[in-house]
């Protein structure tokens, strides 16, 4: 079972190629570069890595944000239409998920998020149990600050993952105290290994339809629907 | 058996606001021509959205991609490279494009081939008729008013632009403020061929010579006769405007192209781009050349507006001369034609 991963939704760039659970060959990089250019030569790099052509992988696994919306839609583009086209199933996972696995033997909490600009975060708080993690706070698109408070309320140690730790750490402290706990920086770096992992058994998507989770609407949308008293955010 | 000389090109483009993808055998034959249209979903907001348009393109590339092949009983397999719009156009748009195509061909281990949207206006025309150097090529959309020369396949001379507003934006900004639907050029066509161009809005032909355009004088001037005219309120026909404005922008697109078409002495004169579905414009240029050896050709409707199989035949050539593309080719949303003319072959 040759499983492709792919992970774009951030700053991070990961992919990997693993077989059913072993990790064979992975490329991961933290520099902010465009993932357009990037990911298609990596993609390549890891199969020639591990010494497979296109034809021989079995599935994809692709991190479907939340995360940049342009970021996302690179890497579930191409897992996608390469799924499509080789004829094989493809599975979405939580961006958010993906990074929080990095603490899978944290005893409390992990709060995974990412920078969403003007003080809000994409965040999750899950908790691990038996190699899993379960959902504690479902996703979502927040005010950090308004996040925190919540967490506070939850009189748990919470483990923070997050690339972009270094934008909220006062943030994080002021509000938690002792409560929080910072990963060390290996950790904020999700990884095409975990996601691949992650995905080797879920259901596979309906390709067609499989989109990105933007975690939210597009402004235009947004303002749209508001000015029609719908307002779903 | 498939004859080995047949040339196959699948081709992509999602620069704006529609998904395509088409098949063209050698480099001429339209095996299928797969559109899925957001138009219906931006209409709501008066205009293309970007991060609209990419949300769209990504739920529907795989459908299409599907279409296009089914429809042309062709598979992977017998592609001999992929196409794929890099610029210019929305990058968000543009992006979805060029990383399914880096996809297919990496998948499938073929060629991969970058085209300008321009130059796939361009060729849309090779569909119907093989081209005759040189020629002369009057490009006209929402986002473009360029004349271009060809000496030969591949050779691209701008040798006239617009300096602000393109003549498809000025249309739809005229459009508005008659408070037609958008997208409002077919709008405006059909209410000027109800009218008289009895207003005499300006022409804009700037410095003697010049072969560019300015079409946001125009636009103001049909705004200001609009708002003069309710402050004394006084109604104005609304096909009148619209007569007057389509004439004043006919008027110069038509002229320049006849002068610069003379000039250059070329065999054909190419009309290319969402406008040159206009009738007015289309009638106005056939009289025109009527009485001149040169040839006109514009495109159906169907192969003026935004489609994968202009970027086929473009890229059909493109693959000819020996252009290839990267894993590492990006979405350029300010690609400029010259630029892409000169790139190296890989
Ligand atoms: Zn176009």
């Amino acid at each position: 079972m040759n499983i492709l991963a792919i992970d774009t939704s951030n700053q991070v760039m990961s992919t990997a190629v693993l077989n059913g659970e072993q990790l064979i060959a992975e490329y991961t990089t933290n520099v902010k570069k465009n993932h357009s250019i990037a990911l298609m030569p990596a993609v390549e790099k890891v199969l020639k890595e591990a010494g497979l052509s296109p034809e021989d992988l079995n599935k994809i696994v692709v991190a479907r944000g939340p995360g940049s919306y342009t970021g996302v839609r690179i890497g579930v583009t191409t897992a996608k239409t390469m799924a499509w086209t080789l004829n094989i199933p493809v599975v979405g996972v939580s961006s958010l998920e993906a990074a929080a696995f990095n603490g899978l033997y944290f005893p409390g909490l992990i709060c995974s998020f990412f920078d969403a600009r003007r003080g809000r975060v994409f965040a999750g708080v899950y908790q691990p149990e038996d190699g899993e993690l379960n959902t504690v706070l479902d996703e979502q698109n927040v005010l950090f600050t308004d996040w925190l408070e919540e967490l506070k309320h939850q009189q748990e140690k919470v483990l923070f993952i997050g690339n972009d730790f270094s934008l909220h750490r006062e943030n994080i402290m002021e509000c938690l105290g002792d409560q929080a706990v910072i990963a060390e920086p290996y950790y904020h770096i999700p990884r095409a290994a975990v996601l691949g992992y992650i995905g080797k058994d879920r259901d596979e998507e309906v390709i067609h339809s499989f989109t990105p989770n933007y975690l939210r609407l597009a402004e235009a949308e947004a303002k749209w629907l508001k000015a029609r008293g719908r307002d779903n955010e | 058996m498939m004859d080995k000389k047949d040339q196959y090109i699948l081709a992509i483009e999602t620069s704006c606001d529609e998904t395509a993808v088409a098949i063209v055998k050698n480099g001429k034959e339209l095996l299928s021509n797969a559109v899925a249209s957001q138009i219906e979903s931006h209409k709501r907001f008066g205009g293309v959205v970007p991060e609209i348009a990419s949300r769209h393109h990504i739920e529907q590339i795989t459908i299409v991609l599907e279409q296009a092949l089914n429809e042309a009983k062709v598979t992977m397999e017998e592609i001999d490279a992929i196409a794929v719009t890099e610029g210019p156009g929305l990058v968000g748009a543009l992006l979805i494009g060029v990383n399914a195509a880096k996809a297919l061909a990496f998948a499938h281990q073929k060629p991969l081939v970058g085209v300008h949207h321009i130059a796939g206006h361009i060729y849309a025309n090779r569909l119907e008729k093989e081209f005759s150097f040189p020629l002369l090529a009057l490009v006209v959309s929402g986002g473009h008013t360029e004349l271009i020369l060809m000496k030969e396949h591949g050779d691209f001379q701008v040798i006239g632009e617009t300096r602000d507003d393109a003549a498809g934006e000025a249309y739809d900004k005229v459009a508005k403020a008659l408070g037609l639907p958008y997208p409002g050029g077919p709008h405006i066509d059909r209410l000027a061929s109800e009218g008289k161009a009895a207003i005499d809005f300006p022409r804009a032909w700037l410095e003697e010579g010049s072969y560019d355009f300015s079409f946001s004088g125009l636009k103001t001037a049909v705004i200001n006769t609009l708002h003069n005219a309710s402050q004394k309120g006084e109604t104005l026909k609304k096909e009148d405007i619209a007569a007057s404005f389509q004439e004043s922008v006919i008027d110069v697109l038509v002229t320049k192209t006849y002068r610069a078409a003379q000039e250059y002495q070329v065999n054909q004169l190419i009309v290319a781009g969402g406008v040159a579905a206009n009738k007015g414009l289309r009638a106005k240029l056939q009289e025109q050349f009527a009485e001149t050896d040169i040839e006109v050709l514009i495109p159906p409707l169907s192969l003026c507006t935004d489609n994968a199989a202009m970027i086929a035949a473009a890229g059909s050539i493109a693959f000819e001369q020996g252009h290839r593309a990267g894993l590492d080719l990006n979405a350029n949303p300010s690609l400029s034609l010259e630029r892409y003319a000169r790139r190296s072959r890989k």
